[in-house]
């Protein structure tokens, strides 16, 4: 459960997140969604506790995110940013063990080490294990940085664009595992998507977000319609029902 | 599934905890060369002599490897060391001050234990007052502080070069002796001091191995790890003045007061190259035996084998500089 309550983030006169308050409850997968600078990352880095939100407040798994010791609340929340540089030469295993440091605090036992042998499985990472980051191509980096995410094992994730560089079928398969992990690990699980159609799809619910404030927040299926979207994004958008699947459709209406 | 492409693992490096026992092998062996070798006469006397100039030379080398690497963590970059921050210029604008306003005389007849305690003080208190400008709560704020670090040893280098131009030359001779290290006739009380000080930051840093690892994935993943961030860098950059201020103030700057110390580059540069691993616990040591190998080896081959008089400090910062440029054009060329 993540709760925000009047959440804002200025940068001299403008609002990057105004005002936001929001109840995220557990065991879902949300996905935020909006145009670019949104304060979509803003949100999401601030509720990580990775910059300090000018006022408002946070709540994640019931602890405030404010006041809790770091390494209590890195064993209930995770995150992972768009960007991430790192200058060491670290193996694909090196990293995603990192994802233990806050069980083992750099003492991994069994535990941990079935928990990186899960996560590298999980991603399909399992032969690169000894490879290092810097021999890897971007989506496959990405899917190393996702599963050190996971080997972390928090209660909530929070993951920025983690689809940016994977092929389609990495990412499906990496948004069923996020899914599976929502339905039956009773995780909750944020991400920031571009791809509305990955959101339609795959998300419990859906947070619109434009001009560092929310538009609209709800189940999927309410939040998806051509009208809302057409109104978030200023763009003609129509959105197809197809039996199980649903098409957000930002081409056809253009002619 | 079709199968990506995979690599054959190229691992066959040998284990770091290994590297670093035959490290110490070596260690032990090239201190016994250096106290014994060529020995002639008064075996106390010269054991004596020696023997305080290998302790003077394993806290020096210590210092600056652990401060070099922990520094080189924080940072992300492989080719800073703290004296950009500007410790080895204040040192030489301390002593240029005293011997300009003092005289060399009255400065050579203080008390070695308060000139020691005044130089380690001052050099922390710039230490200090630098690190008040480091809000890392937002990103960037640590190249500020290496900005202004960089424009503080600007300053410092000029007052230096002014107040030198106008002395007295044969105070100016005084005065240079004293601006290049040595470790000839350190005084043991101020060894005992200085180890002391090394000593107690070396076990606080020791304590923190682990922890320091994960600073190398960069600020927010380690907070994201749950690392106190901003804490525990202000930390390191405290231990690391304290190692840099009470290792100068010990023999003067190692670098001879260049805003870069070749010789932290070199021995911080051969550790990563001779370990393939990112762990502290083991890159830390190793770097300390390296830089020891490097300045008492160096004087056992130079020095009593070749008989060549205090060139070590030139042929590293030599070997230091190619290593330097050689990074520079590899980070170029990437």
């Amino acid at each position: 459960m993540i709760e925000v309550e009047g959440l804002t983030k200025r940068y001299g006169a403008t609002a990057v997140v105004d005002d936001v308050s929001l109840r995220l409850p557990e065991g879902r997968l949300t996905a935020v969604i909006g145009p670019n600078g949104a304060g979509k990352s803003t949100l999401l880095s601030m509720i990580a506790r990775l910059m300090k939100p000018d006022t408002g407040r946070i709540r994640v798994a019931g602890l405030d995110v404010a006041s809790t010791a770091g390494e209590v609340l890195a064993r209930r929340l995770s995150i992972l940013r768009q960007e991430n540089h790192i200058t060491a030469r670290l193996t694909v295993g090196d990293l995603v063990a990192f994802g233990r440091f806050p069980h083992s605090g750099g003492r991994p036992g069994p535990e941990d080490a079935r928990h990186v042998a899960e996560a590298l499985a999980a991603l399909d990472l399992a032969p690169f294990r000894d490879r290092f980051l810097d021999e890897l191509s971007g989506g496959q980096r990405q899917r190393a940085f996702v599963a050190m995410t996971l080997a972390q094992d928090a209660d909530c994730m929070l993951f920025d664009e983690p689809l940016a560089s994977l092929d389609i079928r990495h990412a499906i398969s990496m948004m069923e595992l996020l899914r599976d992990l929502c339905r039956n690990k009773g995780k909750t699980v944020v991400l920031v998507l571009h791809d509305i159609n990955i959101a339609a799809n795959f998300a419990d619910g859906v947070v619109a977000m434009k001009d560092g404030r929310i538009e609209a927040v709800g189940d999927t299926g309410e939040v998806m319609t051509g009208e809302r979207l057409s109104r978030l994004y200023g763009l003609p958008i129509s959105v197809e029902r197809n039996g199980g699947s649903c098409i957000v459709n930002y081409f056809r209406s253009r002619d | 599934m079709p199968p990506e492409t995979i690599l054959p693992a190229r691992r066959h490096a040998l284990p770091p905890g290994l590297i670093v026992l035959a490290l110490a092998a070596v260690v032990l062996a090239a201190s016994i060369a250096f106290m014994t070798v060529g020995v002639k006469g008064n075996w106390a006397y010269v054991l004596e002599l020696r023997g305080r100039k290998l302790a003077a030379i394993v806290l020096v080398a210590t210092a600056t490897a652990v401060s070099t690497i922990l520094f080189q963590t924080i940072t992300g970059n492989r080719i800073l060391t703290p004296s950009i921050i500007g410790f080895d210029a204040l040192y030489a604008l301390l002593q240029t001050v005293l011997v300009f306003f003092l005289g060399a005389g009255r400065v050579a007849a203080f008390d070695p234990r308060l000139l020691f305690l005044l130089e380690a003080a001052s050099m922390l208190a710039l230490a200090l007052l630098l690190y008040r400008w480091l809000f890392l709560g937002e990103r960037r704020s640590l190249h500020l502080l290496l900005l202004v670090g960089v424009v503080f040893g600007l300053i410092f280098r000029s007052i230096t070069q002014l107040l030198q131009r106008i002395m007295d030359p044969n105070e100016f001779v005084v005065l240079q002796d004293r601006l290049f290290a040595s470790f000839n006739g350190v005084n043991p009380v101020l060894i005992g001091m200085s180890a002391t000080a090394i000593g107690l930051v070396g076990l606080a840093i020791w304590k923190r191995r682990f922890v320091m690892d994960v600073l190398l994935l960069g600020r927010e993943p380690a907070i994201g790890l749950g690392v106190d961030y901003r804490r525990l860098v202000t930390l390191i950059l405290v231990l690391v003045s304290v190692l840099v201020a009470s290792s100068t103030a010990l023999v003067g700057p190692i670098n001879g007061f260049e805003p870069i110390s070749f010789y932290g580059v070199l021995v911080a540069n051969l550790t990563y190259l001779l370990l393939p691993t990112f762990s502290h616990r083991f890159l830390l040591p190793a770097a300390a035996m390296i830089g020891i190998l490097l300045i008492a080896g160096g004087q056992l081959v130079l020095e009593t084998l070749l008989g060549f008089d205090s060139a070590v400090g030139i042929v590293i910062e030599f070997a230091g500089g190619l290593v330097f440029v050689f990074l520079l054009l590899k980070g170029l060329a990437r």
